[in-house]
């Protein structure tokens, strides 16, 4: 059974088909891409398969359950235990230090714990940053804490939406970095990207047109290695 | 770590790291506390310090001769009959009739130290007297007259048995005369203004007669059943003077202090509701600024219910911080109107802290209900697709 699959999926606002007959399977431990332009439905389809959003038709069967009929109190359960996510404007909290923006999700999660959370934070390479408010930090350092954060609870599977937009060559370099090791350690990755780049380092990139999937790449060259480097 | 030291850590850094919003709230709520705790503080003292104020009004018994006459000796033992710790004022008087430029008015003999107490409200316009040679003139034999402040004013006293032979030129000389400096005018609007009021002494060298007492007027410092008692007691211990009640001023005492009461009571009322108001559109206004963070929370994970702990977890820390501050402040204002309108301290009552502090959260957590409830509402997907 895939770890996940949207089947038939549709979400439509008055006229406007932002998703529109919509399926598709991701294995688990899979690195999935997603691009298309602009308005094509990439966040809307995060969304739904994060949880945060119900499609207007179609299932879409996360770990052989059907998310688009479960209440919104059992989507909170499945987005805290199930799913990490890392988004475009680096989403903290910003009267928090960027530690206990990453115990925050433990605390939702389970039990806050200040070690863990601090290794979190060493991997991402900001462990001299932990104490620091997102004020303080740069977008690639805040970026960083969110992947933290999403990583934290070790999630079956990381949605990241345009969690590269907003950062320069080197944080993306990192980033896509902390990708290859959580891939390799098995965690499923679905990450949007407008960067080709960015997208042809995963096994497979998905292109969106106007809520349609158009196409599918498999990535001939995926090796599975670190092989992100533009210099 | 537990779970609750991350739920604490969370709250103090929202209010500590957040500061200029939070002020605002914690104002708000500390005015309430302040003003709340200051009028229970001042809605309790009032009837003691009503007590005094009306003791203020002057006396609530009077002495009288239970026959002919009495002596200030009378006077003294039967006042001897109240405690000394009850007995605030006691004030002889002695009247008599003298004559001013041929006219007779009537003269008091009193302690006008004494009398300053037992009657507050008299309003002198100029000086009290000071010493003997020093005149009191009531209101309206000062308009009689026409005396003013820092006049001097002959005053003869003519004894009886001389008055009934006035006819005869010779005796005139008897007459004792005194000169006085009037250094005030008595204003009560009562009969008071018909008289002067000059010291004991200087009354007696007029007549030549001396420890004798018409009237004493006392200030005991207990009502009802007790301050009953007191006149049992000087009916039993005295044979030469009787007292009785001023009655007028002890049941007026009871009316006026419920209304005070009840005023005191509304108005906090009033305050209490105002606070509820402010609290409310404060955390309407925070909720609605920390919609993001609220969706984020939900993103990652926190269900309604923990988002409603956590943001009742601020605003009750608030409430307790503003309870903490009301109730310091609450006692200085008391303190301040207790001073300004009573002209008396309060005494500081312990148990108003804690009820205080108590008050202060169930008022905030009450009033932040509604505005966090809405807080569950925030939907995590419109708030992340980067409103
Ligand atoms: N809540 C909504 N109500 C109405 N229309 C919406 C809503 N959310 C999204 N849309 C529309 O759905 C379409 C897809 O939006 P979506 O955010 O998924 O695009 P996207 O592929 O993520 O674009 P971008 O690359 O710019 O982020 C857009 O035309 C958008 O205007
Ligand atoms: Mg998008």
């Amino acid at each position: 059974m895939s770890l996940l699959e949207l089947k038939n999926v549709y979400k439509i606002y008055g006229e406007l088909h932002a998703l529109d007959d919509v399926s598709l399977k991701v294995e688990k431990g899979e690195w999935v891409s997603i691009m298309g332009p602009s308005g094509s439905g990439k966040s809307t389809m995060m969304n739904i398969i994060g949880c945060m959003d119900k499609p207007s038709k179609g299932e879409v069967l996360l770990d052989g359950v059907d998310i688009s009929k479960q209440s919104a109190k059992e989507l909170t359960t499945i987005r805290r235990d199930k799913i990490g996510l890392i988004f475009q404007q680096f989403h903290l909290v910003n009267y928090l230090t960027a530690l206990e923006n990453v115990m925050l999700a433990q605390y939702y999660h389970s039990l806050p714990d200040e070690k863990e959370a601090l290794e979190a934070l060493d991997r991402v390479g900001l462990a001299d940053r932990a104490r620091h408010l997102p004020s303080q930090l740069s977008g690639g350092e805040q970026q960083r804490v969110c992947v933290a954060r999403a990583l934290i609870n070790y999630p079956e599977i990381i949605l990241a939406d345009e969690p590269t937009g907003n950062l320069d060559e080197a944080n993306e370099a990192i980033v896509v970095d902390l990708f290859h090791k959580l891939h390799n350690e098995g965690t499923t990755l679905i990450v949007v990207t407008h960067d080709p780049e960015v997208a042809e380092v995963a096994q497979r990139t998905l292109v969106l047109r106007s809520g349609r999937l158009a196409k599918e790449v498999v990535n001939q060259n995926f090796t599975g290695q670190i092989h992100f480097d533009r210099s | 770590m537990k779970k609750s030291t991350m739920f604490v850590r969370m709250i103090t850094a929202s209010l500590m790291r957040r500061r200029s919003r939070m002020v605002v709230a914690l104002l708000s709520i500390a005015i309430g506390a302040t003003v709340l705790s200051g009028l229970v503080t001042i809605y309790y003292d009032v009837p003691r310090q009503m007590g005094a104020q009306f003791r203020n009004y002057g006396a609530n018994m009077i002495l009288t001769p239970s026959g002919d006459s009495m002596t200030l000796d009378d006077v003294a033992a039967g006042a001897a009959c109240i405690p000394s710790d009850q007995l605030v004022g006691m004030t002889p008087y002695r009247y008599e009739t003298v004559r001013i430029r041929e006219t007779p008015v009537v003269a008091a003999g009193t302690d006008l130290e004494s009398a300053k107490k037992t009657s507050p409200f008299w309003s002198v316009e100029g000086e009290w007297p000071s010493a003997n040679g020093e005149l009191l003139l009531g209101a309206a034999v000062a308009e009689q007259y026409r005396l003013k402040v820092g006049d001097t004013i002959e005053v003869t006293y003519t004894p009886e048995e001389l008055a009934d032979a006035s006819a005869d030129p010779a005796t005139v000389t008897a007459d004792e005369m005194i000169l006085f400096d009037v250094t005030g005018i008595l204003d009560t609007g009562g009969s008071e203004e018909d008289h002067i009021y000059m010291y004991m002494a200087d009354l007696e060298t007029l007549t030549g007669t001396a420890n004798k007492a018409d009237v004493a007027e006392l200030s005991v410092s207990a009502s009802g059943d007790v301050l009953a008692g007191y006149v049992e007691r000087v009916a039993q211990g005295s044979d030469a003077v009787s007292a009785r009640l001023v009655k007028r001023v002890t049941a007026s005492e009871a009316t006026v202090l419920s209304k005070l009461q009840a005023l005191v009571l509304l108005v906090t009322t009033v305050v209490l509701a105002l606070t509820m108001i402010c609290v409310a559109t404060t955390m309407t206004a925070v909720v609605t600024e920390r919609r993001k963070e609220i969706g984020l929370r939900k993103a990652i994970g926190a269900s309604d219910s923990s988002i409603i702990k956590e943001f009742m977890g601020e605003s009750m820390l608030l409430g307790l911080l503003g309870g903490v501050l009301g109730s310091m402040l609450g006692f200085l204002f008391a303190q301040e109107v207790s001073v300004h309108v009573f002209s008396s301290t309060i005494s500081f009552r312990p148990l108003l802290v804690p009820i205080t502090i108590i008050v202060s959260i169930a008022v905030t957590g009450l009033s932040s209900l509604l505005p966090i409830r809405s807080a569950t509402e925030v939907d995590p997907a419109l708030v992340l697709k980067g409103e």
